[in-house]
């Protein structure tokens, strides 16, 4: 007999929110606050960093010291999940290589992001006019303003006002005082022509006024751990817990949503998802349908709801849903700086996102690439984790042991063990972080051989890089080439050439993938319109990345969180007038 | 919530203001002495995925290295990491039984590991009449020195030298994640603490006073 059903919810929810990232998390949190019944469906498990985080633990807790064997970002780093998930595959197409970091758990990778938290700015909104490259958002960065204000105060950011045009000034907390290694920077690119200030993030240097669950930072650096005290953000602590507590939302975990599914007029009426737990099939009712299950998810489920109303997929009568898919560009130095050699020891652990930053600074009239980078800085003295002195051999014969010689490169022995002492807390470090162009001809689709251990058709993603992402590769490793001089430091990393494309990074690696589901005023070319709602379903609406025209050097957590908070104020405002 | 309820909020506040005052004295934490069996400890279940504990389980009822084989490692570490006036070998801090614990994990590191060993017993043999271990401790210093200096070790020392690369690695890597190495190697955070930026007389040791961001 079989006993293979549907099980079918009888419960009408106001919304169903499917994902509980910054977008979903952000979406659950206005909804719930403001009186709905909602519903979130959560892929993984429930995470509460309060109980979960692996915070303050040293190396020798864990068996293999803190690698990456089991978690890519090491033993201790929040993120549930990575590259690859066990029955969870999806491919690539004509030799092209797309990396899908994905995070199954409650808040999903912003547990375990890096907390850089940058406003886009009015030239990323409305970037045509700069080179005819891209398209402009349907939106300004002026009607997007009053929300990133909104989220300042309601999540918490540190920085310092700069009065940079693009690079727009929030509602900030004290920034982190630079490390001894961030002054040596400071002063070799200055020296470079480069700008550094202050870093952005978005975590309680200082209590958050007015918030009494969430605790101020103790400065353990380990925000990619997640925070016991909620010190940094992540959408489990500040959003969906906090949301849970108002008793008006309800949250499934272990719940793979299927599909989205709409009724005879076309309209959304709910979702189907497989429980994880159980592997029964279930259906959920609800009003508004909101997707924040990841700009690659959320295009996986408007590709795989076919209907006879949306027969190329829902939200999809434009053909461009899975379209634009973009990766923020990505290339690193690394070295050391001799001069700190046997360096004084007290705790710089600070926090754990960027103590300071290089916004874009120059002019793209005067260089063979279009748009810019922004530039992150490492190094200190920090935990030895597995990896801890691995590869002195090419380090310790290039300076001047204690008698003034240099010394053998390699050995063993007392000698060697005073090597490691030596050359702890030296390594400074430097990344690019850039814009790529949003291209129709980069997407991702429904791979048609493919499914998942579910059943559910998997993604099969087509992305290259082009001439305009790798020149600016090269221009990144020119810069830190230039400060890592100016500031007597030695190079370490291999030297990149055109063989390996200047050090950039496959797309997918930076995990700023955005513009599956772009929004736009024409729906023949855009999938939303400027509430982030579906032009042809007009109760369905995405809140992560996907919609995304086109992003900016910037990390989009915070302008995810923006424009989620926008759809959301704005589902209210619809309800009110009874349009959805 | 102000720093110290919020520390208290995960039960930290009595250490955390002990470790608040350390801070101010900017010492260099002394070193303690620290039990060898460190290498694998049991990990404590709350924020880690299913597989991954059964994983761990798994990889620590394996046994890969023969007795023969983890005595030569036994000395090998601390003829790289000895015993000195600050710490301890690598054995004393348990490199040993980590070095076992992380080619099960990372495998990449069996073959070589094996066959270098293997390579060094051979070696050995030809050289002394005698495994690697059971030579005279003037004779394995001898053996090891020919092969720990890459750019000057002989063109048929080369497999032997990218072992003794790994070698060293995994040793260093083992001993300072260590309670022991990390005391020597003189971590000061992982504490609670308020950064308040780089401290007066390192400012002037550099000459950064002035440098501001």
């Amino acid at each position: 007999m079989s006993t293979f059903e549907i099980k079918k919810s009888g419960t009408v929810y106001d919304a169903i929110v499917v994902g509980s990232g910054a977008g979903g998390g952000m979406a659950g949190y206005v909804l719930a606050h403001a009186g709905l019944k909602v519903l979130m469906l959560e892929a993984g498990p429930f995470f509460d960093p309060a109980k979960d985080a692996q915070q303050l633990k040293f190396s020798y807790e864990s068996p293999r010291r803190g690698a990456s064997t089991v978690r890519p970002f090491g033993d201790f780093d929040a993120a549930y999940g990575g590259w690859e998930l066990e029955g969870e595959p999806y491919t690539t197409k004509d030799k092209t290589e797309f990396n899908w970091f994905r995070a199954r758990m409650l808040g999903g990778r912003t547990n375990h992001w890096g907390r850089i938290s940058l406003r886009m700015g009015p030239d990323d909104f409305k970037s045509h006019h700069l080179d005819g490259l891209t398209d402009d958002w349907p939106i300004t960065y002026d009607e997007v303003k009053p929300f990133y204000d909104k989220v300042d105060r309601m999540i918490g950011v540190y920085g310092t006002v700069e009065g940079l045009r693009n690079e727009p000034d929030g509602i900030f907390l004290p920034p982190p005082k630079p490390r001894l290694n961030e002054l040596f920077i400071k002063q070799g690119a200055e020296k470079a022509g480069v700008k550094v200030i202050p870093g952005r993030g978005s975590v309680l240097t200082e209590p958050l006024p007015g918030n009494k669950d969430r605790g101020a930072c103790f400065f353990c650096g380990q925000c990619g751990r997640s925070c016991k005290v909620y010190a940094d953000f992540s959408a489990s602590s500040c959003l969906v817990i906090p949301a849970i507590k108002t008793g008006n939302l309800k949250v499934i975990t272990n719940a793979m949503v299927r599909e989205v599914l709409t009724g005879p007029n076309g309209m959304a009426t709910g979702v189907s998802y497989v429980d994880k737990n159980d592997l029964q099939e279930y259906q959920v009712k609800a009003k508004v349908v909101i997707l924040g299950a990841s700009a690659g998810e959320s295009a996986r489920l408007l590709l795989n709801s076919v209907s006879s109303n949306h027969p190329n997929g829902l939200a999809n009568s434009s053909g461009v849903v899975g379209k634009y898919i973009h990766d923020s560009t990505g290339a690193s130095l690394g070295g050391f700086l001799p001069q700190l050699m046997d360096r004084k020891r007290y705790n710089e652990d600070g926090v754990g996102s960027v103590h300071i930053y290089t916004p874009w600074w120059l002019d793209n009239k005067k260089l063979d690439f279009p748009r810019g980078y922004h530039i992150e800085y490492g190094g200190g003295m920090h935990m030895p984790s597995y990896g801890f002195g691995m590869g002195m051999q090419s380090i310790n014969g290039l300076v001047p042991g204690r008698d003034g010689k240099i010394k053998e490169a390699g050995g063993f022995g007392t000698s060697l063990k005073d090597d490691y002492r030596r050359f702890y807390g030296t390594q400074v470090g430097m990344a690019g972080r850039g814009t790529a162009i949003a291209r129709a001809d980069n997407y991702c689709e429904i791979d048609k051989d493919v499914v998942d251990k579910y059943g559910i058709p998997v993604l099969k993603f087509h992305y290259k890089w082009t001439d305009a992402e790798v020149k600016q590769a090269k221009h990144m490793q020119e810069t830190f080439q230039e400060i890592m001089h100016n500031m007597g430091a030695i190079i370490t990393s291999k030297p990149h050439g055109p063989e390996t494309n200047y050090g950039l990074e496959a797309p997918g690696k930076i995990i700023h993938e955005v513009g599956t589901v772009r929004m736009g005023d024409d729906p023949q070319k855009s999938a939303l319109n400027k509430w982030c709602q579906a032009h042809d379903c007009k109760n369905l609406f995405v809140v992560d990345a996907a919609p995304f025209v086109q992003q900016g050097d910037k990390n989009a957590t915070w302008t995810i969180l923006a424009l989620s908070m926008r759809t959301s104020e704005y589902i209210l405002d619809q309800r009110k007038k009874l349009n959805v | 919530m102000k720093r110290r309820e919020s520390l208290k909020a995960i039960g930290l506040t009595a250490l955390a203001s002990g470790l608040l005052l350390d801070s101010c004295k900017n010492d260099t934490p002394k070193v303690a002495d620290a039990p060898a069996k460190t290498a694998t400890p049991e990990v404590d279940p709350a924020g880690r995925e299913e597989f991954e504990l059964e994983r761990d389980k798994k990889l620590r009822a394996e046994i890969f290295f023969t007795d023969h084989e983890m005595a030569t490692i036994t000395v090998l570490g601390d003829i790289i990491i000895p015993k000195d006036e600050k710490s301890g070998s690598a054995s004393d801090a348990g490199v040993p039984a980590f070095i076992e614990f992380i080619v099960k994990d990372i495998p990449d590191h069996q073959l070589p590991m094996r066959g270098g060993l293997r390579w060094l017993d051979l070696q050995c043999t030809n050289r002394y009449s005698h495994a690697f271990v059971d030579c005279t401790p003037q004779q394995q210093l001898e053996m090891v020195t020919a092969i720990a200096y890459p750019l000057k070790a002989k063109p048929e020392m080369e497999q032997g030298v990218a072992f003794f690369n790994r070698m060293r690695d995994l040793t260093a890597t083992g001993f300072f994640t260590s309670k022991m190495g990390i005391a020597d190697i003189g971590y000061a955070g992982n504490a609670p603490n308020r950064w308040t930026g780089v401290p007066e007389d390192v400012l002037k040791q550099y000459n950064m006073q002035n440098v501001k961001v």
